[in-house]
């Protein structure tokens, strides 16, 4: 009967003592040490992480992952609406890289003990901070801010080359439904494209509008009369498919990008991609907007 | 309090208006109501069909838009007015039309009057067919159409179809109850398909399945308009054969049955011709909801029950009724548009309770 209940008294103890253990642990600080194994929901980042050499760090990328090609035998863990969170756990990572959307996936890995790192989209300008800010939280401040200023280096270059040009008025295409002119979606005055336009020697048609993107009327069009008119696709296109979308326009005819010619659908992910990468979209931009100024 | 008062001493101003008008066309015969009713809205219709090309988010001047000596490709007064703003109008007639005539015909032929031209499915099966194409169709165009519009009329016949063989496959005549349970659970089954297709797709064909979904009217020339139009054409002469026996059969199946009318080819014939205006229409701008309930009941108000007015008038208002709202949407946050589903949503939801209260 006494060694019963001696036996009952001690399996309380330890399962208070337990409890106790792990309270403190969740309650101790964490170590500010450099994370070993780290998944990116976030595909721009994932392309940040390798450029500043967290690369063999990655243990497991989104869905929509594809550059740099390293990451194609990584594994997959879902994306922005289907987070896997059980793949997520089992890769054991400890640190996760998450859209500023993702509230709930924040709160089931800071309640597993992992940490999150919270992305928000913010124009050009957010993506040095976030290089900066990305390599600070893995340990790699100077390999990031060297990734950073090379990338800034090669923005001024473009700058200098298109300084002085007269600026090209320019309605920058998101979307549309092939083979006419509905269900369009063009920059707003706002984003990292919209940034980029005025870098390269641009000026985005629709910058007085605030907000990332504009769904523009025919009439609204016409109107603003851009004198280039560039498609962005992000899905691919195929190439044969081009000319034939490049004369829908043709139904505007007093657009001076359509008397002029001056329609261009360039289909690549880079282009639209917040990440490390936006020097080389902009160049690409640039030479489709000035090519004179890279003979 | 005081704008309440005054708000609601103008609403039965209105209505004893109203009730005062509809009483005089009541008393007279059907021909000479049938003439008023139809100059009245025609007016209606015509007015606001050429007011409403004259604005817009931009300013243009009408002298220059006629102006011959300028070369049409340069300008862009006239470009503005003849392949942005005149389709628009013309799609917004167009639809409006169809979508009251084809609510006025589903109301009598299912003797509900809260039954509108989606209650069957054929708009859930639209939305179906243009989100499929969204996803899957990036790559893929039929010749120089868009294959939105043309999938989404595949989507609305094949909802239309499973209605109609489940409506009919007992019985000969078709089965009220059986055709509004087939039409809310064919609703749902494919809302749970649009949600899954869209769980799989990404970002950009999510939002402009959402966006097609508000309906859009500016369809950017005349193509689409001439696309749809045959349809419509089709479901405009079969509606004419109509309107006698549906006020018959609003009454009852047995009652208009005892009067010689064939209540099986009439209703087959109604929920066919309503359901082709509706594919058309929703394949040119979308679901823009409310217009099927909205004007009837108002068109009602004004002119009585006979269908043989009522059909007309509630074509010719529909018509109205869109064009108004369109010029609402571009007009309102210019130069970003407000989608006009959501314009006709914001009227005609409190509209619908409104009517929902007034029966009760």
């Amino acid at each position: 009967m006494a060694a019963h209940s001696t036996r009952l008294t001690r399996a309380v103890i330890a399962v208070l003592v337990a409890i106790v253990a792990i309270a403190a642990r969740d309650a101790a600080p964490r170590a500010a040490e450099a994370p070993k194994r780290i998944i990116s929901l976030v595909p721009a980042l994932t392309e940040m992480l390798f450029a500043i050499g967290s690369g063999p760090q990655v243990v497991g990328v989104s869905s929509f992952d594809d550059y740099p090609p390293e990451v194609k035998s990584l594994p997959r863990v879902g994306a922005l609406v289907d987070p896997d969170m059980e793949r997520i756990l089992s890769l054991r990572p400890d640190l996760v890289i998450v859209y500023g959307s993702q509230t709930a996936v924040e709160t089931q890995l800071t309640r597993a003990g992992i940490r999150a790192y919270n992305y928000r989209h913010a124009g050009l300008a957010g993506v040095f901070s976030t290089i900066r800010d990305l390599g600070n939280t893995v340990g790699r401040t100077r390999e990031s801010e060297q990734v950073a200023r090379q990338i800034q280096q090669r923005l001024d270059s473009i700058k200098m080359r298109v300084a002085g040009l007269q600026r090209v008025r320019t309605l920058l295409v998101f979307e549309r439904d092939l083979g006419s002119l509905r269900g369009l979606y063009a920059s707003g005055g706002v984003g990292f494209m919209h940034d980029i336009l005025g870098i390269v020697g641009g000026i985005n048609v629709f910058a007085d509008v605030s907000r990332e993107s504009v769904q523009p009327s025919v009439e609204t069009i016409l109107a603003r009369a851009p004198d280039m008119i560039l498609e962005v696709r992000p899905t691919g296109l195929p190439r044969e498919r081009i000319p034939a979308e490049r004369r829908v326009w043709e139904a505007l005819p007093s657009i001076p990008a359509v008397r002029k010619g001056q329609i261009h659908i360039v289909t690549d992910d880079y282009l639209v991609t917040p990440g490390p990468r936006v020097a080389q979209a902009a160049e690409a931009i640039a030479r489709l907007i000035h090519p004179e100024a890279f003979k | 309090m005081t704008p309440r008062l005054g708000s609601s001493a103008v609403e039965s101003l209105a209505r004893g208006k109203a009730r005062e008008l509809s009483a005089a066309l009541m008393q007279r015969p059907i021909r000479s109501r049938l003439v008023l009713t139809i100059a009245g809205f025609g007016g209606l219709t015509l007015v606001t069909c050429l007011l409403a090309p004259l604005v817009g988010s931009t300013s243009i001047s009408l002298s220059r838009v006629f102006d011959r000596s300028i070369p049409f490709a340069d300008n862009v007064d006239a470009q503005i007015f003849f392949i942005a703003r005149m389709p628009r109008v013309l799609a917004g007639a167009v639809t409006g039309a169809a979508l009251a005539a084809a609510g006025v015909v589903f109301q009598a032929m299912l003797r509900n009057p809260l039954a509108t031209p989606f209650t069957l499915g054929v708009s859930a099966g639209a939305s179906l067919g243009a989100m499929t194409a969204i996803v899957l169709g990036t790559s893929v165009a039929i010749g120089p159409f868009s294959v939105v519009p043309l999938a989404s009329l595949v989507g609305a016949a094949i909802a239309a179809a499973i209605v109609y063989r489940l409506a009919t496959l007992r019985d000969r005549a078709m089965s009220t109850t059986v055709l509004l349970l087939a039409g809310v659970t064919l609703n749902a089954f494919f809302s749970a398909l649009i949600m899954f297709l869209q769980y799989l797709s990404n970002f950009a064909q999510v939002y402009r399945a959402m966006r097609w979904v508000m309906g859009d009217l500016d369809v950017g020339s005349f193509q689409p308009i001439l696309a749809a139009l045959p349809l419509i054409a089709i479901a405009f002469a079969l509606f004419a054969m109509l309107p006698s026996s549906l006020n018959l059969l609003s009454v009852g199946v047995d009652a208009a049955a005892a009067r010689g009318v064939d209540t099986a080819r009439t209703q087959r014939l109604a929920f066919v011709s309503a359901s082709v205006a509706t594919a058309a229409a929703v394949s040119l701008a979308g679901p823009i909801g409310f217009i099927g309930i909205v004007v009837p009941h108002l068109v009602r108000l004004l002119v009585g029950v006979d269908h043989r007015v009522v059909l007309p008038a509630s074509a010719l208002f529909g018509a109205a009724f869109l064009v108004a709202c369109d010029v609402g949407a571009r007009m309102l946050l210019a130069p970003l548009e407000v989608p006009v589903g959501v314009i006709t949503a914001l009227i005609g939801g409190p509209f619908f309770l409104w009517l929902l209260i007034r029966r009760g």
